[in-house]
């Protein structure tokens, strides 16, 4: 099945603007962001598409050009003989950088759009739970967009505040004595 | 004063010390990245630091006199490793294993801590990526020297 042959059952299947992308190696669809569920929807569950299984998430960061993020869903259909494969692609402005969370299509899309987050510093509305994954919790600024200072210098932290508070510490080594 | 029908020998207490302390390094179980594998060669049958004492990697910081900070440092776990430190009984003691330990070698970047020697005292650096377990039983060497040259 090729871009062409993809696009033909997506558009029939769902409203909304879809477009080829180029590529040398599987096909690849550009989908705007607001079409964005609807469309993985129909990615998932349409018979003759069938993309039950979300590898991955990506972004890259093209700055300064505009619009400066993609974000790069690639898909997989397992269970049927052609073994499909997709490069699905949102593209995403700069200045408001926010995409629909997948998670409720692929549960799998939960991890992997907090990564994104973590790295690119893109905002994944309806994500329930969209913490830093990699990443210390207190760092500032996200390191894999193009305009990150690679080579910052500053001293490293050395101290972790302590999880517990001194009673509950205190408590702990009470009841650890009393055993 | 020596009599050789005596089974005696006189020293310090120094001296005695620092025999002790110098022949029985035990260093922590504490690996990083990829000189963890050099290190392990290295306590490993044919390099064999036994020779020198220093064999017993202990899974405690409690039990342990020596840190080998084997690879690099990521900022994340830098409190990590000063907390293993701490945890450390004096007398305790670093070295430094490798490039990235030392300066942050390949990775210039703002992950990686740019030398330990930012987060915990290093006695002996060792260079090297990774650095082959020749070099690192030559640093447990010096370090053995800087030990016995340690005052009470």
């Amino acid at each position: 099945m090729n871009t062409q042959a993809l696009l033909d059952v997506i558009r029939l299947a769902v409203p909304g603007n879809v477009e080829p992308g180029q590529s040398t190696d599987q096909p690849t669809i550009f989908v705007a962001r607001e079409a964005l569920l609807p469309v993985s929807v129909a990615l998932r569950e349409h018979p003759n598409l069938h993309f039950e299984f979300l590898a991955d998430i990506t972004a890259v960061d093209w700055y300064p050009r505009e619009p400066r993020f993609e974000v790069v869903y690639i898909l997989a259909s397992i269970d049927t003989a052609a073994r499909k494969r997709l490069r699905m692609k949102v593209r995403v402005p700069g200045q408001d950088p926010h995409v629909p969370s997948i998670a409720s299509v692929w549960p799998s899309a939960g991890w992997a759009e907090r990564e994104v987050f973590d790295l690119f510093g893109i905002i994944f509305d309806g994500h329930q739970d969209l913490r830093r994954i990699l990443m210390p919790e207190d760092w500032e600024g996200y390191p894999l967009r193009k305009d990150y200072p690679v080579q910052i210098r500053m001293a490293p932290k050395t101290q972790e505040p302590l999880q517990l508070s001194p009673e509950q510490f205190a408590a702990n080594i009470r009841a650890d004595r009393e055993r | 004063m020596s009599d050789p029908e005596l089974p005696i020998l006189t020293t310090t207490v120094e001296k005695m010390v620092q025999w002790a302390r110098r022949s029985s390094i035990w260093p922590v179980s504490f690996g990083l990245a990829c000189c963890a594998i050099e290190m392990m060669s290295m306590s490993a049958s044919r390099y064999d630091i036994a020779r020198f004492g220093a064999e017993v990697f202990r899974g405690s910081p409690r039990q342990s006199d020596l840190m080998i900070v084997a690879g690099r440092l990521s900022r994340k776990m830098a409190p990590v490793l000063r907390r293993i430190y701490d945890q450390m009984p004096e007398p305790k003691w670093v070295i430094s294993m490798g490039a990235c330990a030392s300066i942050g070698g390949v990775f210039d970047n703002y992950a990686i801590v740019q030398g330990v020697d930012q987060v915990v005292p290093v006695d002996v650096f060792v260079p090297g990526c990774p650095p082959r377990p020749e070099s690192l039983i030559y640093g447990i060497v010096q370090l053995q020297k800087k030990i016995d040259q340690q005052r009470m």
